[in-house]
């Protein structure tokens, strides 16, 4: 691991070991919240896949009773029943903090234009089986916007799992060793140079001994 | 904070027909060049939900990862008249596999 370019000094030493602590505080806790958000992620990942299952079987179902319908009814007749919707639907998109992140809330009112039935058209020139087919429909709609908001949820919690693996990554196997490897070699030339003092100190008291020694000598 | 939003669906005139009855705004598209164009200009008009059969969306998957880390709109692609391609399916894999790095739901 690359050693940081820094002057090998006491000032320096106490400057990377605060750095070091924050570090290995951050990974923690970085860590920590890969975990939990793993955890959501996986039980909601879990419950699109049954939904979504669940839906596109129901949506299946629709498209036959529509095709049953078409097929009793000319299709210029179909689209023309269908030309006005009656029904309006108005999608409420709030937010909510899942781990963090901010997700999309859907909540939808159905205001119907007129009172009594949901049906745009009238029944005279329709079949009843195009009535059965948009009341299916119209059931699976709660379904269908849960699953809208589940796959979104899951989509940005998996980006951001992504973007925290990485930063745990980043201090772990980057950042955190360097830190250390510097801390290291900064203590290891501080205490050589501490060693190197001594021995000239000693060295020096020699060579005054040595001299004392003489001059008493003569 | 909420507001106020729509919903839209985007596919080939026998699979979307129906939503029109229970009030999405339809967008019927014979090519999909079309329905990518579509999607760029809904995204500007605040569109919270963008359905999608799978069989409009199967040449053009990339505007999924386009908008895919926005909180809006939803892109949710549907089964088409035609049956399901299993699109719907891969996409849910795939944000598991971004996440976790592997495929540990889908295994089979």
């Amino acid at each position: 691991m690359a050693i940081l370019q820094v002057n090998p000094t006491r000032m320096e030493l106490s400057r990377l070991k605060t750095r070091l602590k924050t570090s290995t505080r951050g990974h923690k806790l970085l860590k920590d919240k890969r975990d939990d958000l793993m955890k959501k992620f996986l039980e909601l990942v879990r419950r699109n896949k049954e939904l979504r299952e669940e839906v596109e079987k129901k949506i299946m179902g629709v498209y036959d009773g529509f095709a049953i319908a078409s097929a009793v009814m000319s299709p210029e007749m179909l689209e023309e029943a269908l030309m006005l919707p009656k029904e309006q639907v108005e999608l409420e998109v709030g937010s909510a903090n899942m781990m963090s992140v901010d997700v999309p809330v859907f909540k939808f009112t159905q205001s119907a234009g007129g009172e009594g039935d949901i049906y745009p058209y009238g029944l005279v020139s329709t079949s009843g089986e195009l009535d059965d087919s948009v009341a299916a429909l119209k059931e699976v709609l709660p379904a269908l916007l849960e699953l809208a908001q589940m796959e979104k949820s899951a989509q940005l919690l998996a980006e951001e799992i992504e973007k925290t693996r990485r930063r745990v990554n980043a201090l772990e196997y980057v950042q955190i060793p360097s830190l250390q490897e510097t801390i290291k070699s900064i203590t290891m030339k501080l205490d050589e140079n501490e060693r190197g003092n001594l021995a000239r100190l000693m060295k020096i008291k020699d060579m005054m001994v040595a001299q004392q020694r003489q001059a008493h000598g003569q | 904070m909420s507001m106020r939003s729509k919903i839209a669906v985007i596919g080939e005139k026998e699979s979307v027909l129906g939503f029109k009855a229970v009030g999405f705004d339809v967008h019927e598209v014979t090519d999909p060049r079309e329905a990518e164009d579509i999607i760029d200009r809904l995204y500007t008009q605040n569109y919270g939900i963008i359905f999608i059969t799978e069989q409009t969306l199967a040449p053009i998957a990339s505007v999924l990862d386009k908008y895919k880390d926005r909180e809006l709109p939803a892109i949710i692609p549907i089964p088409g008249r035609q049956g399901t391609m299993g699109l719907g399916m891969s996409n849910v894999k795939k944000s598991v596999e971004r996440a976790v790095g592997a495929d540990i739901l889908f295994k089979d």
